[in-house]
């Protein structure tokens, strides 16, 4: 018995030491050109090799251990898999259940929070208050504008199923609507965000009558050339966009007329508090919560009315949808356009937020970062695209205030360099290890007694 | 008219390169229907070895021979860049198979991040530039058309390796393969064919006719950096939807029409809206031909 065990064990420690063999091959074989040598421009701009060997062993080493041990606890893995599984089908928690409230209770404090803990380690109020911008802007306003980003992109791709790679080019219209009238006509945020709505839903309508025929994949391709023929006009038609160099200068939005401005007429004199940049930060993350909160709940509620069930049907089967006398035209066209007017929306607010347009920031990344968002939170599940977005752009923002790696790998060392290259990996991982998303289940928006979630196995998304 | 074919000799040789990448982007749609994302940065990875074997060529062994430097170029890019490719397929694509459609749409967009920035990291964000590599040209008799010896370079291996992989598709065994997989991947499977070999050699095939993309887009402009994956990346793609995705001779076909559009729309029109160009004409034929050029009309059944 004891033999058989152990043969068992040899035959398994063989087969890693034999995988992870193969594995550090394969890393030499891949490694031994782009890490075994840097090219570096000497002082005639001439290129020269400098070898890194070292660099390369590390990497082939890591290669063969790392597939080595993978391979070497597999079975132990598979023993505690089988043993998992039989804890797990249970009712989702009573935390699970009211997530979206705690969630939303600590959005609305967060802002208060951060101010609270700030002031009580830095000992003084106005610590507190300058403190806290870095982490109502970076983190709270960043992320609420790409959650807001993804719930928009989420009624397009998610509700109705349509693979748009040109969202961005939305986001787009919306920043530049504002930039433009804003700084030509002097016109007012609370005016022009709905006008920028207005316009990025027409561009959408625009975009949607040529691509309606298209499916699946083409459909993919016109959006992404779409977002691309935005960004290049917005970059060469310098008499109006002013090109690469941008807009800047753009109006800052007020509250209901009162500027946050340090003069006597501003928010701080008025209300007597000291003066402070973060009232304007603090403020505008009400204003993009409230927008986000609204996307959610126009979406909430459109899966109720008869266009969101025509969107989710069309996302299910086309045919199937048109032979039941569903318009497709119009159906796929309001999805176009409602998605569009929220990217409208956040541009807008994105201009003011920044002051400074330019088409840098509206690059097929941004796209590709929100469908990523949309389709990591599992498609159409509007607490999983949250999570996701605030996952992504949270994580990618704690890698700038990575310093201590300093201290360990050395001045030279820029974890800013490594911020996109971690970004891409963990979208495989994830993706690889959960491909449903974060919320793999759906709730149905039409049911028969009594509401049963469906697991993502089963649903499957539309053609396009 | 000579400026005309002088500019259509130009627009052929940026067309070859679009063609040699399209085909990478085509024949996996053709197989299993995604669009691999990461081929645009897959060809830059290309692009790099062969300039890293050059420099290494010119500083360890000193002066060789210009057609023995690109031959040596071109075959280390070819293999590693396949290596490379297969082991994305391996890690990243091959997980997901029998998940939904845009699974593997997302980690091939986190794949392009990820290599475009490995290879940032990895070789520094600034422009390689190498020394010309061919130079001179020749004047067509009795006119001023001009063609360089790199431009005559680029068609004629475009052309032997088209017709080499010509000939691996519809006559060989392998080539079957890959059609039946393409027809029918649950029906090959039956008749003994091995889907996932064959899969991985598509994603090897495509790298490595983009590894030569790579080789002959570095000679022809000199320069490469780290972002040079994604525009050519998405024109190939736009060249592969145009000719209509699935058809290896529309890929070709749509990335001669896009480097011919690009090249005499700059020379007629406005260099800087080349790309607009290039794009509102693959929106306006695809609302004509929905299905592109050369592309079967998708028929479903219900």
């Amino acid at each position: 018995m004891a033999d058989i065990q152990s043969t068992e064990r040899d035959s398994v420690f063989a087969k890693a030491l034999k995988e992870g063999l193969v594995a550090g091959a394969l890393a030499l074989g891949l490694f031994c050109l782009v890490v075994g040598f840097r090219t570096d421009q000497n002082i005639r701009n001439e290129l020269i090799l400098t070898q890194r060997w070292g660099l390369l062993t590390i990497f082939v080493l890591v290669a063969a251990f790392a597939r080595f041990a993978i391979t070497y606890t597999a079975p132990w893995r598979e023993e505690r898999k089988k043993t998992k599984r039989v804890v797990e089908a249970k009712e989702p928690s009573a935390f699970r259940k009211s997530f979206p409230k705690i969630g939303l209770g600590l959005l609305f404090t967060y802002p208060f929070l951060v101010i609270l803990i700030l002031t009580i380690s830095n000992g003084s109020i106005m610590g507190g208050l300058q403190g806290s911008l870095k982490y109502v802007d970076n983190f709270g306003i960043q992320i609420l504008i790409y959650v807001m980003l993804a719930w928009g992109l989420n009624i397009v791709v998610g509700l109705a199923g349509l693979l748009d790679l040109g969202y961005v080019a939305f986001y787009a219209v919306g920043a530049y609507s504002y930039a433009l009238l804003s700084t030509h006509f002097g016109f007012s945020f609370w005016l022009l965000l709905p006008m920028a709505g207005i316009f990025a839903a027409t561009w959408g309508v625009i975009l949607g009558f040529p691509v309606l025929r298209l499916r699946g994949d083409y459909l993919a391709i016109v959006t992404l050339a779409f977002g691309e023929i935005i960004r290049l006009i917005l970059i060469n038609w310098t008499v109006v966009t002013k090109g690469t160099f941008g807009i800047s200068g753009i109006a800052k939005a007020t509250l209901f007329g009162i500027p946050f401005t340090p003069g006597p007429t501003g928010f701080a004199a008025l209300l007597g508090l000291p003066n402070s940049g973060v009232y304007y930060k603090i403020f505008l993350y009400y204003l993009i919560l409230l927008l986000a909160l609204l996307t959610a709940w126009v979406t909430i509620r459109l899966r109720r009315m008869p266009i969101g069930r025509a969107w989710e049907a069309l996302r299910e089967d086309e045919i199937a949808c048109r032979s039941l006398g569903i318009n497709t035209t119009t159906t796929k066209l309001t999805a176009f356009a409602t998605g569009a007017m929220f990217g409208g929306f956040a541009g807008s607010f994105f201009a003011a937020r920044q002051g400074f347009v330019s088409p840098e920031s509206f690059v097929f990344l941004e796209s590709a970062i929100i469908l990523a968002m949309v389709v990591l939170g599992g498609m159409g599940s509007l607490v999983g695209i949250a999570i996701a977005a605030a996952v992504m752009i949270g994580g990618t923002e704690l890698l700038r205030e990575l310093e201590f790696l300093k201290r360990i790998f050395g001045n030279d060392f820029t974890p800013e360099l490594y911020r996109m290259l971690l970004f891409g990996l963990a979208m495989i991982v994830v993706m690889v290890w959960k491909p449903r998303g974060f919320v793999g289940s759906r709730e149905p928006s039409a049911f028969l007694h009594k509401r049963k979630s469906v697991s993502g196995e089963f649903t499957k998304e539309g053609h396009g | 008219m000579e400026y005309f074919i002088q500019q259509s000799i130009n627009g052929l040789t940026l067309g070859s390169i679009y063609g040699l990448i399209a085909i990478g982007y085509t024949m996996v749609y053709g197989i299993i229907g995604m669009i691999n994302f990461a081929h645009g940065d897959v060809f830059m990875l290309g692009a790099f070895m062969a300039m890293i074997v050059f420099l290494a060529l010119t500083t360890f062994i000193g002066g060789v021979p210009v057609v023995l430097a690109l031959l040596l170029m071109m075959i280390v890019a070819m293999l590693l860049t396949g290596l490379w490719s297969w082991t994305i397929e391996r890690l990243a694509y091959r997980p997901l198979r029998g998940s939904f459609r845009l699974a593997p749409l997302i980690t091939a967009i986190g794949m392009s991040i990820a290599l475009s920035n490995f290879v940032q990291v990895t070789q520094g964000p600034r422009n390689k530039p190498i020394p010309p590599l061919v130079n001179g040209g020749i004047t067509v008799y009795g006119t001023n058309i001009t063609i360089a010896y790199k431009q005559m370079v680029i068609i004629i291996v475009t052309a032997i390796l088209l017709a080499a992989f010509w000939y691996l598709v519809n006559k060989t065994t392998l080539g079957r393969a890959q059609r039946s997989c393409e027809q029918d991947r649950k029906m090959a499977a039956l008749l003994g064919v091995d889907v996932d070999r064959t899969i991985s050699t598509t994603f090897v095939m495509g790298a490595m006719l983009a590894a030569v993309a790579g080789t002959l887009y570095l000679m022809f402009y000199g320069v490469i950096s780290f972002t040079d994956g994604f525009v050519p990346g998405v024109k190939a793609f736009t060249a592969a939807v145009l000719g209509g995705i699935g058809s290896l001779p529309g890929a070709v076909v749509g990335g001669l029409l896009i480097g011919l559009i690009e090249a005499l729309w700059s020379a007629y029109f406005s260099i800087d809206y080349k790309d607009v160009a290039a794009f509102s004409i693959l929106a306006i034929v695809l609302i004509f031909l929905p299905s592109g050029i050369l592309g079967r009309p998708e028929v479903e059944k219900v």
